[in-house]
């Protein structure tokens, strides 16, 4: 196995195969960051704060990047008009997709409306640097395509149980920034924090992961702040 | 191309084979799956040994009865437990629907001769047509995997779309190669093999029962 060059190369199980470059690959995903918005997933089960999370960033980082988000519910444009209402982000930058049955089709299985709206988004704001696509509720078995987003956040609740970390499902375990919300709700649910963030930590695998409260830090900062080490990344690899 | 087998082959028929990824799961955890090359590389690998496997038996079980010996010689051919226990599973799935859509002597047989049969023997005692009942259970062999990876690996729907797309020709031909066996006697039907796909199947089961897993096979 080829070492010392920072990962491995899968196996190949056909053995016809005359052989493929193993970097061109991602070589043709990282060319697309030049020329388009840097897309961002938000998902995590119904009631966590996708949205509020979602309108903190608006809030924190509106007034330095180019920004639009694209909203996925289930029945409805509520999400949307929440964000609208809110006042965090002019409402020509806001599309929503309403999604159906299956709120992970739509970010995952079959993307073509999420890519529709963000395309809707990139042509009216031609300077736009970052498109938030907020998923609909889901459960944990949800997560984006890489065909969608280039990074993704999953938000789980305090309130939701603090053995939701320790399920696992691969928006939790897989998901580039894993949030645990509403932490000034624990003593009220009497959830064990400590045990959220260490088996948060345990099926991560190293991935990152953010404790915060909307209540106490409304704009937020630690995930702006990631955010923000992201787009730099991302600029780079362009 | 026969209605049944365009309604077997739709992801969307409820005979419960959402569930299965084919080995991709277990392959994507020991990240031997990673990306498009690499899973249309696993796709054409289990689509040669196991796909090619279950497309002989279903041209079979479409062109001849004997159910109950074709079912044994398929369980002969199927080493893994835990493969064995996955094509019942959806055999006995595809079954249940079948009672209730497409009612027919034939079906009754074979549910005499076996009330929990394998996959491929069920799609090919409801498609007539022998080349057409092999290339579903070999299109089967590959679009569950490639569903597999897009909700486990978040692979972009579209390119994995297209990696299927490109796997028609082989499934094609692994179809003709199975209807060029459809008489043959069910002791000499071919037997490709797949060791690894069989010991991930076993990894699988066991770390299925100890940790969290999406898929059952």
């Amino acid at each position: 196995m080829p070492a010392d060059h920072g990962h491995v190369h899968p196996v190949n199980f056909d053995p016809t195969d005359a052989g493929h470059d193993p970097h061109g690959h991602d070589q043709a995903h990282a060319h697309d960051h030049g020329r388009r918005a840097v897309r961002l997933g938000i998902g995590g089960p119904v009631g966590s704060g996708k949205t509020a999370l979602t309108a903190a960033l608006c809030r924190a980082l509106g007034d330095e990047l180019d920004l639009a988000v694209v909203t996925n519910d289930i029945y409805t444009t509520e999400d949307a008009d929440f964000l609208r209402a809110a006042g965090v982000l002019d409402t020509e930058r806001i599309e929503a997709v309403q999604t159906g049955a299956c709120p992970h089709t739509a970010i995952r299985d079959d993307i073509t409306a999420n890519l529709d709206a963000v395309e809707l988004l990139e042509h009216r704001f031609p300077g736009l640097e970052l498109v938030i696509i907020e998923s609909g509720g889901d459960n944990l078995t949800a997560v984006f395509s890489r065909g969608l987003v280039d990074r993704q956040v999953f938000v789980v609740d305090v309130a939701g149980g603090d053995k939701v970390p320790r399920k696992g499902g691969p928006g939790v375990t897989t998901a580039d920034l894993l949030v645990i919300n509403k932490t000034d709700l624990a003593p009220l649910v009497g959830a064990d924090l400590g045990v959220m963030t260490s088996d948060a930590h345990r099926v991560r695998g190293g991935l990152p992961v953010v404790s915060q409260s909307l209540v106490d830090t409304p704009d937020a900062p630690a995930v702006a702040e990631w955010v923000r080490a992201q787009l730099r990344a991302l600029a780079g690899v362009g | 191309m026969d209605l049944v087998a365009l309604m077997l082959a739709d992801s969307r028929f409820p005979g419960g084979g959402h569930v299965h990824s084919g080995g991709l799961e277990e392959a994507a955890a020991r990240r031997l799956v990673v990306d498009e090359a690499s899973l249309r590389s696993f796709l054409v690998g289990r689509l040669r040994t196991a796909g090619a496997l279950a497309a002989v038996f279903a041209a079979a079980a479409s062109a001849q009865d004997g159910y109950a010996e074709l079912d044994a010689e398929l369980d002969a051919r199927t080493p893994s437990p835990a493969q064995r226990a996955a094509s019942r599973t959806q055999g006995r799935g595809i079954a249940r629907a079948a009672t209730r859509a497409w009612p027919s002597a034939r079906l009754e047989g074979l549910l005499r001769a076996t009330p929990r049969p394998h996959h491929p023997i069920v799609v090919g005692v409801l498609v007539a047509d022998p080349f057409e009942a092999a290339q579903t259970v070999a299109y089967h062999a590959v679009t569950g995997p490639a569903t597999g990876a897009i909700r486990l690996l978040g692979l972009d729907p579209f390119g994995v779309n297209a990696v299927l797309a490109g796997l028609a020709p082989e499934i094609d031909a692994v179809a003709g190669h199975a209807r060029d066996h459809a008489g043959t006697p069910p002791a000499d039907l071919p037997a490709p093999s797949a060791p690894g796909l069989d010991l991930l199947a076993e990894a699988h089961d066991r770390h299925h029962a100890e940790e969290v897993r999406l898929f059952a096979s």
